[in-house]
């Protein structure tokens, strides 16, 4: 990037800056620590970066233009001097009714896209009443069994006004949403919005329990397949670097598994007779936003960077939508205390603020309360008023990429990527993600980083302020969310009546031609919709699934 | 001394499995002999597990606000199974009132957020301590 000349000139003043000046002050003050290291993905942090730390960079061909390959500058060539990113909360609360008002109080607090987060039941597809689901209804999230919760859910919100966001899997609740638009009179061509969909993260992240691997990859892939021709502003994937990480990973491993199930996706849609760039432009990324702050802004540059090269390079897309990393962040719950709680709003800042500068679309921001329960109201107001007031105040969308240029983030994104890319050809050798998947070693991965991170914490190598030093014996009172404990009942109450109430002739004719094209090998994704109209719960279909294609079985644990 | 068997496992559909690993291996490294019985089970297969595998303590990780129902119902099965001279022991993260409802149950301890490695170890000596020589008597 610099003359040569420039660069020996350079480097003859610093050595002269390092006897001259640095060493004198080392013998005063030694540094802190023998070596530095970034937070996660433990990469050698030096005491400076300068021009030749970038000597051998391209800027055209590895930094360019925003809007422009390879996008590490960002996806939008205005950045967020057209449109900012999308505030996207996510709620989730023990009755649809309740997650209603929520969602309807995050659109009056300034939220632009709805983000719905359901219990485990709605996520492992039984319906309420099922043995498994036993005081799981409502409890991590919105319950939504059929479409009557959806109807219930969305009450007097407009799907042409919001773009939604669907944290869950396969095709039936994306279904209830993409049917009570319908019901709307809103042409579902238009509906924008997400669903999460990410499959070999179910498996060896979150661990739902509904079907064995092959049957969600296929759902998945009908889901695409639908959603490319009918629903074409809707992602019919998002792949969840956020969960992934929370479970325990570094910022490389993160950028890594996420481009690993992303190629494994993209092989699928391939093979099932797709073009590449009908689907590419509609897969798109959801990414944690952990602690050590330039670590997190390099991680989104170099991501998106290797993806534009993976999907122009290897896929041969064309269109450079294709190309484009899109990504929704949330900041790390699991950096969250239940100690101090206040000191939770502090570090959520810091970290939505990393998400800013690397430039990305969408933005949660967790509230205080979270290591204690569901949040409050006014916890949430605290969460989404931090990012109005990132935006409104601290002025940090003014300008492009502004960190680009640095030698220090531009470093650390080479260095991020180069490591990324080891961890993905390891992948490769494996067989690629679903056998890295299937064979435990990602979940092996995951559990040594937790222990790593863990025994780093009891001997105090790594601070957490508040947990592992600058405790305080006072309590904090703060106000907790209380469960309703009639909420399950009621859940259940309303499934045993809807079952009684809607027309159940018209619903088995239509599950009998769904579980014809399960069998057929169709796309599932029409039959769906059909069975949806006529009120099948979740239980139910997935129910059809178990039958015909068998259960799922947990995954191995090889961690011990 | 005969190692200690402790039983550890998740019950429900919680699948934050965090703390059941790191606990895990924590009990191996103090000496005890940890029998994983996984996650996403019914709080009958892990009572089943207990008395198939003869154990001296069972261990649960629940983080998932379901435990009044999960807990309560596992104390509930054990007692009809006459495991009620074996801890059960319970981490994660409930309220302070839900914790004394499943004590009054016979819940022998929670340890929650900020409860260090060491400390939950020698706390669980002593329990498999007291409980060990009730069963003596």
């Amino acid at each position: 990037m610099f003359k040569k000349e420039f660069i020996d000139r350079y480097r003859k003043k610093k050595e002269e800056w390092e006897k001259n000046t640095v060493n004198p002050v080392l013998k005063k003050m030694p540094e802190r620590y023998p070596e530095f290291f970034t937070a996660s993905s433990k990469i050698p942090v030096k005491r400076l970066y300068g021009p030749d730390d970038l000597e051998d960079m391209d800027y055209m061909e590895k930094v360019g233009f925003p809007g422009e390959y390879p996008f590490t500058r960002g996806v939008q060539a205005t950045g967020y001097r057209g449109k900012l990113w999308t505030r996207r909360q996510v709620a989730g609360l023990p009755t649809p009714k309740e997650t209603n008002k929520r969602l309807k109080y995050l659109i009056g607090q300034g939220q632009t896209g709805l983000n719905v987060v359901f219990d485990m039941p709605t996520h492992c597809g039984l319906d309420p009443d099922d043995e498994l689901a036993l005081g799981e209804v409502g409890k991590e999230g919105v319950p939504l069994y059929s479409l009557e919760d959806m109807e219930d859910m969305m009450e007097g919100i407009n799907p042409s006004d919001v773009s939604m966001s669907i944290i869950d899997k396969g095709t039936v609740t994306t279904a209830f949403y993409f049917v009570y638009a319908e019901k709307q009179g809103v042409d579902i061509k238009g509906l924008r919005g997400t669903t999460q969909n990410d499959m070999l993260h179910y498996y060896h992240t979150s661990y739902h329990h509904d079907t064995p691997l092959k049957v969600n990859l296929m759902l998945l892939t009908d889901l695409m397949e639908y959603c490319s021709k009918n629903v074409p502003q809707w992602n019919p994937v998002s792949i969840s670097g956020y969960n992934i990480r929370e479970s325990g990973c570094s910022a490389a491993q993160e950028i890594a598994f996420c481009l690993g199930e992303a190629i494994a996706y993209t092989d699928l849609f391939l093979d099932r007779g797709m073009k590449v760039d009908e689907f590419a432009p509609r897969i798109s990324f959801f990414l944690n936003a952990h602690n050590d702050f330039f670590e997190e802004i390099a991680k989104y540059r170099a991501m998106r960077r290797m993806w534009a090269n993976i999907m122009r390079k290897r896929y041969g897309a064309q269109d450079s939508r294709s190309w484009l990393m899109r990504f929704h962040t949330q900041t790390a719950g699991s950096s969250l205390t239940a100690q101090l709680p206040y000191n939770n709003i502090v570090r959520t800042t810091v970290q939505a603020l990393a998400a800013i500068l690397g430039g990305t679309q969408s933005l949660h921001t967790n509230s205080f309360d979270e290591a204690l329960s569901l949040p409050t109201e006014e916890a949430v107001q605290v969460a989404l008023h931090t990012q109005l007031i990132l935006t409104h105040e601290n002025n940090v969308g003014s300008t492009v990429d502004p960190l680009a240029g640095s030698y220090f983030v531009e470093s650390m994104t080479d260095q991020l990527e180069k490591e990324a890319w080891g961890i993905l050809e390891k992948i490769e050798e494996m067989g690629g993600m679903v056998e890295a998947t299937l064979n435990g070693w990602v979940i092996q991965e995951k559990a040594e980083y937790n222990r790593q991170v863990y025994q780093e914490i009891e001997s105090g190598e790594r601070t957490v302020v508040g947990l592992n030093c600058y405790q305080s014996d006072k309590k904090p009172e703060i106000k907790l969310f209380e469960h309703d404990p009639n909420a399950e009942k009621e859940v259940i109450g309303r499934i045993e009546k809807l079952r009684l109430k809607r027309d159940n002739e018209k619903l088995a004719a239509a599950m009998r031609v769904l579980e014809e094209d399960l069998k057929a090998g169709k796309n599932s994704m029409e039959a769906t919709m059909e069975a949806v109209r006529c009120y099948a719960t979740l239980g139910e279909i997935y129910d059809l699934y178990r039958r015909l294609f068998g259960h799922p079985k947990a995954p191995d644990v090889l961690f011990m | 001394m005969q190692r200690k068997r402790i039983l550890v496992g998740k019950t429900g559909l919680d699948g934050h499995t965090v703390g059941l690993q790191v606990m895990s291996k924590a009990f191996r490294d103090a000496g005890y002999e940890v029998v994983y019985a996984g996650i996403l089970l019914k709080p009958s297969d892990l009572v089943e597990s207990a008395i198939q595998e003869d154990v001296d303590i069972i261990g649960v990780s629940i983080l998932s606000g379901a435990h009044l129902e999960q807990i309560g119902l596992l104390l509930k099965l054990m007692k009809e199974k006459g495991l009620d001279d074996i801890p059960l022991i319970v981490g994660g993260v409930m309220p302070e009132k839900d914790v004394q409802t499943l004590k009054s149950q016979g819940m022998a301890e929670f340890f929650g957020p900020g409860a260090s490695i060491p400390e939950i170890i020698n706390r669980v000596d002593e329990i498999v301590e007291k409980y060990s020589q009730a069963r003596s008597k």
